[in-house]
């Protein structure tokens, strides 16, 4: 095994801008997004999915960046807290929500949640269940968010200074 | 973590040639646990074939009536699926009752049945564990092993499999297809993981640079009454302590067909052979699902710290079966 | 007092955009040019001495610069801390002691050398297991912040074995993990013998003193900044390994270095709350008067510095008493240091109070509301002063009458039990020495200049308000600057004291700018005209008065009788904390406060590994932070107190009462429910069905 630092040229489109990049194979979308473009936005909690606190989109979803190995997303289209309103739009209505009812602290999980609920709004609008949706609810039908479910679909970050209760109403805020 | 070479495979056949040609390497699709494990030090391959853009991202009905589920697919487009939620309700809960949205969008259906235990003796290289290190010893067994094993345990490893969607699987009777380098064959999910007995590194029956294509899903079973029931130390986003999968058909107050099966119990998804012949063709009440899964449970052996899992198990699965046994008929 | 209408107001948080827009730049986040990653290697034995350490295979990782261990590392002078003595000898006082650092070009590369370095140790036993009646357990001679460990009214022995009523209860907390969601992380860069750092710290002026004396360094060649925090809840009060890492490797390297912890190794080097075991006696007459109290804590603390979580202590606030004990114990064990976690004592010792006093209501056959107003004291117990203020009683009304109480039987649904409960809470009223300076500009705005922290409380929007209150201006111009040690020296975000210690020296320098302006003609000079004030001498002098937040909180609990699980239906806090002064921030920290109580309540604990000397949960996965499924909708109101014994702007401490008395009230909740009292945290599936079984 050679000790050389195995790379490889990979592009990636974020916020609607496209980057080639030559990435060591072991670099993750997290560290790309940190440390090769300067966004920031994307936190670093635990680094190992725990906590949330890197979701960003991938091709619309949203993933924690942090388990993504940059060098297999060659190609993806990739929106971070950064790139969620066009330039010159001001905040994107969540983010408006979130300031509106001091849904966060100390800030650090905040970029995470936002992108969380981003990708939950469209997951329910596509239909997709929970582990509280009613299992007898019809399938490929839009689900409709109360409280219980945007709780358990935001299960996903963590926020230690307890924000919860009012990023629940940001995002209901938010719900058309 | 080391670096390592990286290849994208196209084809099942290109992936396997692949990982035949680098030793060391490992099959990367979502890479949730992967990755995890590789910046733990706990994986240390010397390349990566990616196959999660192999064309296994897709679910088919199968002409007999079953499914069949390509090895892609996300866990949270599996759950969605409107086959799966109106044929096996059951798999569709085991997977939203694990992890998190963002997991779910990245990891497979294959990668999901080869995640490893979460044992913290596994997941740290500053500790002895026969699993990552043999012959190392156990950790948890003399450490802390509230979460671990009561069942089909051994005295070299008493790790658990955390799986909730495996779980699923196990009672629906589902077959894994893999492929590798002696071509195509299938196997019968209940046999493809182990128990640890003296090899607890080996997780399952996987042969080397083989690789999971899919899994099937009977005809059988399909439209049966099914659910899933997960305990846990918090309300989402945690690994169970014991969950219990039933599938559950009834006729004229009788048991037809039966499938239970439990995790968060042992090295493995623990289908409960013994509970289900026990309630196969008797009536469905609550005495005789208690007295079968009794006898079931009479094989536990928990560790001084974990005893409380054979009740719990005991709990979820009565209560899943009831609830899925339609009520007796009222006067 | 006269207030306007800056104080009090919802004013939004000053660097909210920034926060939902991702563009706030947290420790780790200053890619200065040439920025290099340090990577701490934490010792995997639980006590020795290393013997050996070979670090050419971490050197030989590409993009390594260099593994420091304590045979290269820079010397340090010996710091009053010992957990920052660190890379200086061979000693390994517990796991995760950290005995190398490596110092790479990418943090991948950081990773892989750091796992390279091979060492061997000369191992030696370890103990750290609490026990009841451990061998060397033994009385310290303080208790965390300098308090004294024990208070004896009255005689509490024979008073309790006399009276009519008695509980004689032990309780059990955990060791518990602040893990805030920004792990510890500092970036430090040395320019011709400057040291400039930006740290994850709740105090960056305690940051820049630790450093100049590890350093050898004056202060004024240190300048520490800490533009925004990513929660701390203690655990950033003081400056941990990080920032001198980082230095060390900076200085060694001639390069910037960012040493971000990573998850895992919080839990052994940044500190936890320390397990207790409060053993509660109470005795009251049958129409439920206190006659003893007696509170027994032991608890435990690392060789390598003392602490002593103050458990006892707001036993000697709560109840009227004639006689009345408290008593700290300790046992050193080989275990990662203990420090500060939200409310360090309090929160313990009230759960364990708190807890009792709802089993004596039970004995008695009494509402456990009226049991707690019966015993209302007119003076503190334990030192005999008048209290400030005090408004517990009207927080249970308070509470009782939003909430839905005297509560009725517990009631079943399906398989579902349903309980309420009801505890108190107190937290002290501190406070410390300040400076600021205020400044008038031409243009009509102000500027505050005064190094607080703000870790998520929303300390630079309360500053403002506080300003534009005393100058009698829009809030809109005032313009505050906070988080950098070259600004005027102010305390640590810590003690609940921030705001009220800030806020006094903003208020004063305020006052002062006024008078000046007063006594100026025509107009401003064009570099404005500034003051400072200094509250040394005012803030710490004593006081003729015990100064205590008070607060009621209630919880509904649901007890799953299939699977033990507990799931908290509605959780409400009445507060009295003398004036509130940002009441939408002020209610993000209360509610905060209940939610980390809640998951002290239900779902946090680490487990001691009696084989390998660390904490079992070592990650987010393992460690249980309550998630968004866990908490339900949250109250927190308060009631408004005017108190003219505390600081100009009559304000006591919010940031920790919120977690005081939320874990008894889910405890009490939990008997009500299921007829079962259960007394170590957290109250977990295992614990809850067996005890459902046993019921």
């Amino acid at each position: 095994m050679g000790s050389e630092i195995q790379r490889s040229e990979t592009t990636l489109r974020v916020n609607g801008k496209p980057h080639t990049l030559l990435l060591d194979h072991r670099r993750v979308l997290l560290d790309v997004l940190r440390e090769d473009l300067g966004l920031t936005g994307a936190k670093k909690g635990c680094d190992h999915g725990q906590c949330g606190a890197c979701t960003v989109l991938a091709d619309g979803r949203r993933v924690n960046s942090c388990l993504l190995l940059a060098v297999a997303l060659d190609g993806s289209e990739i929106t971070t807290i950064e790139g969620l309103s066009a330039d010159g739009e001001g905040p994107h209505p969540l983010q408006r929500a979130f300031l509106d009812r001091d849904a966060f602290q100390c800030g650090y999980c905040t970029p995470g949640q936002i992108c969380s609920a981003v990708g939950a709004l469209a997951e329910a609008a596509a239909g997709h269940p929970s582990q509280v949706t009613d299992p007898a609810a019809p399938a490929g039908r839009p689900v409709a968010l109360d409280r219980t479910e945007i709780r358990e679909r935001l299960s996903g970050n963590l926020c230690r200074c307890g924000a919860y209760p009012r990023i629940v109403e940001a995002v209901e805020d938010v719900i058309p | 973590m080391r670096s390592f070479d990286y290849v994208r495979a196209r084809t099942p056949e290109e992936a396997v040639e692949a990982f035949a040609a680098r030793p060391g390497a490992r099959y990367l699709a979502g890479g949730t646990n992967l990755v995890d494990l590789m910046k733990l030090g706990v994986e240390r391959p010397t390349a990566l074939i990616d196959v999660s853009r192999l064309p296994l991202d897709r679910l088919e009905k199968l002409p007999d009536g079953g499914l069949r589920v390509g090895a892609t697919v996300r866990n949270s487009d599996l759950a969605a699926h409107p086959l799966v939620r109106d044929r096996y309700p059951v798999l569709s809960q085991a997977l939203l009752a694990g992890a998190s949205g963002q997991l779910r969008n990245v990891a497979t259906t294959g990668g999901n049945l080869l995640q490893r235990t979460r044992c913290g003796y596994f997941q740290d290289p500053g500790k002895p564990c026969n699993k990552r290190e043999p012959g190392s010893g156990c950790g948890a067994l003399k450490g802390v092993h509230r979460d671990h094993a009561v069942l089909g345990h051994s005295p070299h490893c008493v790790a658990t499999h955390p799986s909730d969607m495996a779980v699923a699987l196990t009672a629906l009777d589902a077959r894994v297809e893999l492929y590798g380098p002696e071509g195509a064959r299938t196997v019968d999910l209940t046999d493809f993981h182990r128990l640890p007995e003296n090899h607890p590194e080996r997780d399952t029956e996987l042969r080397p640079g083989e690789l999971i294509t899919g899994v099937l899903l009977p005809a059988a079973l399909a439209g049966a009454p099914s659910a899933y029931r997960k305990a846990r130390d918090r309300a989402s986003y945690a690994f169970a302590l014991a969950s219990a999968a039933v599938v559950l058909r009834v006729a004229d107050g009788m048991v037809t067909q039966v499938g239970l099966a439990f995790g968060g119990l042992a090295h493995r998804p623990w289908r409960a052979r013994v509970a289900e012949a026990a309630v196969l063709g008797e009536a469905a009440t609550p005495a005789v699902f208690a007295g079968a899964v009794d006898l079931e449970l009479a094989a536990a052996r928990p560790l001084p710290d974990n005893a409380y899992k054979v009740p719990l198990a005991r709990n979820l699965a009565l209560d899943v079966l009831t609830r899925l046994a339609p009520a007796p008929a009222s006067l | 007092m006269a207030r306007t209408a800056a104080l009090g107001a919802p004013a939004e948080r000053r660097e909210g955009l920034e926060k939902v827009t991702g563009t706030a730049r947290y420790a780790a986040e200053h890619p200065l040019p040439g920025r290099v990653h340090a990577r701490a290697v934490p010792a995997c034995v639980a006590r020795g001495r290393i013997t050996g350490m070979d670090t050419g295979p971490a050197r030989a990782v590409p993009g390594v610069l260099t593994v420091l261990t304590h045979e290269n590392a820079p010397r340090l002078a010996e710091p009053e801390d010992a957990t920052l003595a660190l890379l200086q000898d061979s000693e390994v006082p517990h796991r995760g002691w950290c005995v190398a650092l490596v110092v790479a070009e990418t943090p991948e590369a950081a990773r892989a050398a750091a796992a390279a370095v091979r060492i061997t140790y000369d191992t030696a036993d370890h103990d750290v297991v609490l026990t009841p009646g451990h061998p060397s357990t033994h009385e310290p001679e303080e208790a965390n912040g300098g308090q004294p460990t024990r208070c004896r009214r009255g005689d509490p022995e024979s008073a309790f074995a006399a009276a009519p009523v008695r509980v004689d209860v032990t309780y059990r907390t955990p060791p518990l993990h602040n893990h805030p969601m920004e792990p510890h992380a500092s970036t430090a860069h040395w320019d011709r013998g400057r040291l400039t750092v930006h740290t994850s710290s709740q105090g960056t002026g305690d940051v820049r003193r630790v450093l100049a004396g590890l350093f050898a360094l004056p202060v004024d060649r240190i300048t520490v900044r800490a533009e925004h925090v990513g929660g701390g809840f203690g655990s950033k009060g003081s400056p941990r390994p990080d920032v001198v890492l980082a230095a060390m490797a900076a200085r060694y390297t001639g390069r910037p270095v960012t040493l971000a912890y990573p998850r895992r190794h919080l839990p052994t080097v940044v500190g936890h709350r320390a397990p207790t075991l409060s053993r509660l006696r109470l005795g009251a007459t049958a129409d439920g008067r206190l006659t003893a109290l007696l509170h027994d804590v032991t608890t435990h603390t690392s060789p390598v510095r003392s602490f002593v979580e103050v458990a006892g202590t707001t036993s000697g606030v709560m109840y009227a008493t004639p006689n009345l004990s408290f008593v700290h114990h300790v046992v050193p064990l080989d275990v990662p240091s203990p420090s500060w976690m939200r409310a360090p004592g309090e929160a313990t010792g009230m759960y364990a109070l708190e807890s009792a006093m709802d089993e004596l209501a039970g004995e008695l056959g009494m509402d456990p509301v009226e049991l707690r107003i019966r015993n209302e004291p007119d003076r503190e117990p334990a030192g005999g002063l008048p209290f400030s203020s005090r408004h517990l009683v009207e927080c249970l009304r308070e509470g009782a009458r939003r909430f839905g109480w005297p509560r009725g039987a517990r009631r079943a649904e399906g398989p579902l039990l349903i309980g309420t409960g009801v505890a108190a809470a107190t937290y002290p009223v501190m406070v410390s020495p300040c400076t600021a300076t205020a400044e008038a500009r031409p243009d009509g705005t102000y500027l505050i200049r005064v190094n607080a922290s703000d870790i998520g409380t929303g300390a630079r929007t309360v500053l403002a308000q506080i300003a534009a209150d005393a100058l009698g201006t829009p809030l809109d111009r005032v313009r505050t600057e906070i988080g950098d040690s070259d600004l005027p020296e102010a305390p640590v975000a810590g003690g609940s004291s921030g705001t009220a210690s800030w806020g006094w020296a903003v208020h004063e320098a305020c006052a002062r700018l006024l008078d000046r302006l007063a006594g100026h003609t025509g107009p401003l000079p064009e570099r404005g005209i500034g003051v400072r004030a200094d509250t040394s001498g005012r803030a710490d002098a004593g006081s003729t008065h015990a100064r205590h937040a008070f607060g009621a909180h209630f919880a509904e609990v649901a007890v799953d009788t299939v699977t033990g699980e507990v799931r908290v239906r509605r959780l409400l806090g009445v507060y009295a904390a003398g004036h509130i002064l940002n009441s939408r921030t002020a209610r993000s920290q209360f509610v905060g406060g209940m939610t980390m109580g809640l998951g002290m309540a239900l779902t946090e604990g680490s487990t001691v590994d009696a084989a390998f000397g660390d904490f079992a949960e070592a990650d987010l996965a393992s460690y249980h932070i309550p998630v968004h499924a866990d908490v339900p909708d949250i109250e927190a109101h308060w009631i408004d107190e005017d108190d003219p014994y505390l600081n100009p702007m009559g304000s006591k401490g919010i940031g920790e009462i919120g977690v005081v008395g939320t874990p008894a009230a889910i405890g009490n909740a939990v008997h009500h429910a299921t007829g079962a009292r259960l007394r170590t945290l957290p109250l977990t599936p295992d614990r809850v069905l067996t005890a459902l079984t046993e019921r």
